[in-house]
């Protein structure tokens, strides 16, 4: 062990001068497959907690729309039902409906059968499509790894191109924390013709259970 | 030295950091207060260069797969105790749960492993500090030694993480 980490030592001031001023880190995390900004994402036909099958397509006036991972009980995800419900109150007659995808298999997360997604439904009247995505895994398309996580598309010639991905805003544990409201940012620039500034962010979420 | 970190904890957030690390291994940590920290305050945690090799994982109690991992990460404590490896958990549950729900849940598993609380909600500004790859989701790891850092959003066993470990020795 000492012989080793003296011969380390001598590699490291070897090597090393111009690796640690530039602080280079090896990652090894897998980049996940995804949407990156710009991307045109793709429809789906997923079942709503109503029975009716949802796609994009449906809505022929939509502007784009606030697609979000989201599901039953994390509690990052219940922590941002509210203000889910409020997005689609106020940008929905603006174009920008919410569609909430739960992508969790309730086989790996029974919290998340598509009974228990009609409960919380009902309970927290959603009043915007909550659709189940165990079958199809739609959030792989997408890249999502776990819920909340929000793509925010825009219609541009028929396709629905990736212009926001990340965090609805800076405080996912507490609303009236909340000093950055980044999706809605982004959705008014949209709405004002202009270009997202902030086009991603990352917030702490529970990993999508599959 | 189990003063000198009860008198830190008490002294406040900014004082904690540099006690809190040194926490005799023989003591049970759930028989001391768990720190909070926020990001600035964890973050010398995330880039000591002591030639000890770092395991630092982000868990909640309530993220299932966080917690069937967690044994993988006391075994590792467990068996590297002699040597310079060091297992910190961060808990990322929410401060009011603190005495309610990860101090009882510490006690009943009687994790031995350093545990702190993460109580820092902008994680767009800090999650890209503990790794430009972190997507957000836990649980996730941080392997680190000196200036060699390793990073992984996956759950471990304890043979994948032994590996892991040893290939930052």
């Amino acid at each position: 062990m000492k012989k080793r980490a003296a011969y380390l030592v001598v590699l490291v001031a070897i090597v090393g001068t111009v690796v640690f001023s530039s602080f280079k880190n090896s990652e090894t995390a897998p980049i996940s497959n995804g949407y990156t900004i710009g991307d045109e994402a793709t429809d789906f036909k997923l079942k709503d907690v109503d029975g009716s099958m949802v796609s994009l397509a449906d809505y022929k006036d939509a502007k784009g729309f606030i697609v979000i991972f989201t599901c039953n009980t994390c509690p990052f995800a219940v922590a941002s039902e509210d203000r889910i419900i409020a997005l689609d109150e106020k940008y929905n007659s603006k174009g920008y409906p919410v569609i909430a995808i739960n992508p969790n298999d309730p086989k790996v997360q029974p919290d998340d059968t598509y009974e228990l997604m009609q409960e919380k439904a009902e309970e927290k009247e959603f009043n915007f499509p909550y659709l189940y995505d165990a079958k199809d895994k739609i959030y792989a398309a997408y890249g999502a790894t776990k819920t909340p996580h929000v793509y925010l598309l825009q219609k541009e010639n028929g396709k629905n191109i990736v212009k926001y991905i990340g965090a609805i805003d800076d405080n996912v544990r507490d609303a009236a924390g909340v000093k950055e409201q980044f999706l809605a940012n982004a959705i008014e620039e949209l709405l004002a013709g202009k270009e997202v500034t902030v086009k991603e962010t990352k917030a702490i979420g529970c990993s999508v259970k599959v | 030295m189990v003063l000198v970190v009860l008198q830190s904890c008490h002294e406040g957030k900014k004082e904690v950091s540099s006690e809190a690390i040194h926490v005799d291994e023989t003591v049970n940590p759930s028989e001391e207060k768990i720190p909070s920290y926020n990001f600035d305050e964890l973050e010398p945690l995330l880039n000591r260069k002591d030639d000890t090799t770092y395991v630092v994982n982000f868990w909640a109690t309530w993220c299932k797969p966080c917690i069937e991992e967690l044994p993988a990460f006391e075994q590792l404590n467990e068996t590297y105790a002699d040597q310079k490896v060091k297992v910190i958990l961060v808990s990322l549950d929410f401060p009011e749960k603190l005495t309610s729900q990860v101090i009882p849940f510490i006690e009943k598993n009687n994790i031995q492993s350093e545990v702190v609380l993460l109580d820092d909600t902008n994680a767009n500004r800090w999650i890209p500090k503990v790794s430009e790859t972190w997507s957000g989701a836990i649980p996730a790891t941080l392997i680190y030694k000196n200036n060699e850092r390793k990073f992984y959003e996956q759950s471990f066993s304890f043979e994948t993480l032994e590996t892991e470990v040893k290939s930052i020795l």
